[in-house]
């Protein structure tokens, strides 16, 4: 077949600059071939090369005794005592997602439990963080039924719990949906796989399902702004075959305890090119291909095509020769494909071989390290001004207003799409806080969250970047968690232009003081950038994902309201109204500073909650939507009213940081304001969960007309 | 008691019915979908819970002309106890073995919640540890958990007293509120909640312990 010859035209489709083309030309020291531009565009575009990003994600801190293995690998590894380790990372696939929800969503799925069991965990825990348009927009009910599916489509065939998750609306996102996937898996903390290859003329053994023509190009596809011609980039999003994943999961897992196992990398965005040339650069090798073994699924596939398909459910592992009847055995039982593609070389060469054609002859080294990095011209985002005055609003009238927005009415009907308890080690399901796992056969739990509030980022990048961070850390705390480490999924718009840079640099900043201040690094993580339409960026949305241990199961705090209980807070209530919930939800004013996150206070009172927790019969973080939201919440989930003997508008749905709503009995809270005293944290009674009325100040309503907004707000909005 | 789980490839609650067997005082052996015998001694053949070959158009269709099928088939028709739980349902509905297939829920969505049931008889080797009438809370994970038969096997089933449990309110639009139901020799039961998911206080709740504790007390007696 004859090649396409090498045309400006065919090198901005690629995505490359002329800058980059020339670096190529250097590099290369002659015109590429057409596989060889492809390789090279898989390789330098923003997805796979962080090259805006990488000079600022340095600066986080990735390291602590708790962690294994930071950035870098497939995922994140991290110890929880007893020889175990919890595996995790969270990676965005907002692009596909837009595109084509089912498959989108279903894939990153894959993607992201692929990232977990390649580095020898077994995948125990999901969650999923997702933003749509508003709900009124004509194609946000479409992405949220199709997005739902598709994770649930993925997740539950896989069998692998989904414990939490957000989801949020805001018109900034119509034109382009997020959706971020979470997973988290166990491993034996001295039996953890790395992608570096070792050893020369070890074969290269391609493992999982057959190659097609679906995802090609797809990496460089997310590495672009929208515009209306998206339509025509539908066929560069991958279909997944979760069936396909669970046998390459069971598979992958079985060979490794055969000890064939080198080294391995799963193929996600680039494919066989990201996966051959990490493996080789690893391990200061190069590679050789030999591309008509490779097991494909479609005729007359070109070199071009095989090596930038993003067909999903694969692996690349370099083999133990020896070992290779044993491996070939397991991959026999399991009905997937394990081929010999090609093998470890001496050389610095990334050699492509069709049919004994060289394809592609490149520099492995200079391939891998060489990407382009760019210092992208920044500004600060300006301080925001400060806030007019809020009109008081009825308290429940406020809260009406806030469980009927699908942004804080219960999520139930996305949840109960999951399966939340497959591994039947599922200790709390998603609902209010962190989701909580019993690590299998042990006493011990962990416990998950993603968070983040855009409007705080956009308001202000540091604060907003912290406040990210120590929403997480309050989460893992209300349930008795100690926090263990981070991954940061960073969603962006276009980092050419400067303020949006600006919004980057300052979410960095915050959660790098934040993960240091709290004592939960930075271990795995991705970031999504050009996330515009037609010129229009997303909200800076850096989701934070975090972890936390619970050493024993008697050590949770339940979720356990009575009647008769009293209600108290944690921390300060100053009344912080400047993008809150309330003004966004009400006034429909995005106005003022974001709250501002004092570090060593949440340091000190997420101490405070564990130190107690004998003491805490429920507990949750107010976040988001303050006093009033988080009290009605707990109260509607035990089904019991509740009485805030407050009735200002900023007591009640300020959103001052670092604060916690307790619930437990008369003799406990006494016991809670003596320990309070000798710590020196602020702890007040707030009122009492009583009866089957909502009080919030002099203003009521029933509890069961509240909780039935509450739940079917959602539905709905995007049924 | 000796049980033996079925694993096809795409079986995601074997470990977990494996867990709730052992818990209850029985031997476990796993067996894999390309074997074609049971190990001797099995007193009970588990079909777990899952998507056993993926399940993209008829779920357990394909599972069903599996190798092991014919010796589950076997063990049923020897009087063997066999029971299919979710996955495990549709599969012994596709293999035969139970009357009815189970359609797509009614509101075409995967539903995952703790669901009301009310056990409809105690005779039988998995409900004899319960009080006819007695309502349990046992969770649901299905997208086809919809019941479906003529009204004549519906008919048939109500009045042989082989409904095993109903739903208090159906979540997928079963026929008759069907959630289980038993073979005409009362040994094979299908049903789609997952009492394995009851079996621990720290995990769904305790309600779907007395399932197995009762099959465990009636089969450690030899069969007769």
């Amino acid at each position: 077949m004859q090649e396409p010859a090498i045309t400006p035209d065919l090198i901005a489709s690629h995505g490359l600059s002329p800058d980059e083309y020339a670096r190529i030309l250097q590099i290369v020291g002659r015109e590429p071939s057409f596989t060889e531009l492809g390789i090279f565009s898989a390789m330098w575009n923003e997805h796979c090369s962080y090259k805006s990003s990488k000079k600022w994600l340095r600066t986080l801190p990735t390291t602590g005794p708790q962690v294994i293995c930071g950035p870098g690998e497939n995922a994140g590894v991290v110890d929880i005592g007893d020889g175990q380790a919890v595996v995790f990372k969270m990676e965005s696939h907002n692009h596909p997602s837009y595109i084509e929800p089912y498959q989108g969503a279903a894939t990153g799925m894959g993607g992201i439990l692929r990232d977990v069991f390649t580095m020898g965990a077994r995948p125990v825990a999901a969650m999923n963080s997702l933003s749509f348009g508003e709900p009124s927009h004509p194609k946000t009910r479409q992405l949220v039924n199709g997005v739902v599916e598709g994770i649930g489509g993925y997740g539950n065939c896989f069998g692998v719990p989904t414990v939490g998750g957000e989801v949020r609306f805001d018109p900034a996102y119509n034109g382009n949906c997020l959706v971020n996937a979470f997973a988290a898996g166990l491993a034996d903390a001295d039996k953890i796989f790395y992608s570096a290859a070792s050893g020369v003329g070890m074969p290269v053994v391609y493992l999982g399902a057959k190659t097609g023509r679906d995802g090609v190009g797809g990496a460089t596809m997310a590495s672009a702004e929208f515009d209306d011609t998206i339509e025509e980039k539908r066929p560069t999003v991958q279909v997944g075959d979760p069936f396909t994943e669970k046998r390459l999961m069971e598979a992958t897992l079985e060979l490794m305890q055969t000890g064939a196992v080198i080294s391995i990398q799963d193929m996600g965005a680039a494919g066989l090119t990201c996966s051959a040339v990490e493996m080789g650069d690893k391990g200061n090798l190069g590679v050789r291909l030999d591309l008509e073994n490779v097991p494909v699924r479609e005729e007359a596939m070109t070199a071009y095509e095989m090596m930038l398909s993003e067909s999903q459910e694969r692996m690349l592992m370099v083999l133990r020769p020896e070992l290779e009847t044993e491996a070939k055995a397991v991959f026999d039982k399991w009905d997937l494909d394990f081929a010999i593609v090609g093998e470890t070389v001496a050389e610095d060469r990334f050699l492509v071989l069709y049919n004994g054609e060289v394809k592609a002859d490149l520099p492995l080294k200079t391939l891998a390290g060489t990407a382009p990095e760019y210092d992208r011209p920044w500004v600060e985002t300006p301080c925001a001004p400060p806030l007019a005055e809020v009109p008081a609003v009825d308290p429940i009238d406020g809260l009406r207003a806030l469980i009927t927005s699908p942004n804080y009415a219960a999520k139930e009907w996305v949840y109960t799409q999951y399966d939340t308890m497959v591994m039947a080690d599922t200790v709390r399901i998603p609902g209010i806080g962190a989701g909580i796992i019993r690590v299998h056969g042990t006493d011990k739990a962990l416990a998950f969250t993603s968070d983040v509030t855009p409007r705080y980022v956009k308001a202000n990048p540091v604060e907003g970047g912290k406040q990210a961070v120590a929403e997480a850390y309050r989460n893992l705390s209300a349930v008795g968690a100690k926090p263990l480490a981070t991954t940061d999924n960073l969603n962006f718009g276009n980092p050419e232009k400067p303020e949006i840079m600006g919004q980057f640099v300052g979410a960095i900043k915050g959660i790098g003081e934040a993960v240091a201040a709290l004592d939960m690094p930075i271990v795995s993580g991705n970031v999504s950038l050009y996330n515009e339409t037609d010129g229009a960026a997303i909200l800076p949305t850096p989701t934070i994902g975090a972890v936390g241990l619970i050493d024993s199961l008697e050590g949770i705090i339940g979720c356990d309201v009575r009647d008769g209980h009293v209600a108290l807070v944690l921390g300060e209530t100053t009344g912080h109204l400047g993008q809150s919930a309330l003004l966004a939800e009400v006034y429909n004013r995005i106005e003022g500073d974001a709250p501002p996150v004092d570090l060593a206070l949440e340091k000190a009172h997420g101490d405070f909650i564990r130190a107690n927790r004998a003491h805490i019969k429920a507990c949750t973080d107010l976040s988001d939507g303050g006093l009033a939201l988080a009290a009605f919440e707990m109260a509607e989930a035990a089904g019991v009213g509740l009485c805030l003997e407050a009735g200002d508008t900023a007591t009640l749905f300020g959103e001052d940081q670092g604060r916690y709503l307790i619930a437990c009995n008369f003799d406990q809270a006494e016991a809670l304001m003596i320990a309070a005293n000798t710590a020196g944290v602020t702890l007040q009674t707030v009122g009492k969960f009583t009866g089957d009325t909502v009080w919030l100040g002099h203003a009521s309503a029933p509890l069961a007309e509240l909780s039935a907004t509450f739940r079917e707000s959602f539905a709905n909005a995007v049924a | 008691m000796h049980a033996a789980v079925v694993v096809f490839p795409g079986s995601n609650c074997d470990r977990d019915l494996a867990v709730a067997f052992e818990a209850a005082g029985a031997k476990v052996s796993k067996v894999w979908h390309k074997d074609t015998e049971i190990p001797q001694g099995v007193d009970i053949i588990g079909i777990p819970g899952g998507f056993s070959f993926g399940d993209y158009l008829r779920c357990g269709a394909i599972a069903a002309k599996s190798p092991i099928c014919g010796s589950v088939a076997a063990h049923a028709q020897r009087g063997g106890y066999v029971l299919g739980i979710c996955n495990g349902f549709q599969v012994l509905t596709e293999t035969g073995l139970l009357p009815g297939v189970l359609l797509r829920n009614a509101g075409l969505k995967y539903i995952c919640k703790t669901v009301g049931l009310k056990v409809e008889t105690s005779a039988s080797a998995y409900t004899e540890g319960y009080n006819a009438g007695d309502t349990v809370n046992i969770p649901i994970a299905h997208h086809d958990g919809n019941y479906f038969a003529d009204d004549e096997t519906i008919a048939r089933l109500q009045g042989e007293d082989r409904v095993a449990f109903t739903y208090t309110e159906t979540p997928n639009g079963a026929k008759a509120d069907i959630a289980g139901i038993l073979s005409d020799n009362r040994r094979v039961l299908g049903l789609m909640p997952h009492p394995e998911r009851a079996a621990d206080a720290d995990h769904g709740g305790t309600d779907g312990q007395a399932l197995f504790r009762a099959l465990t007390g009636a089969l450690s007696a030899p069969v007769t």
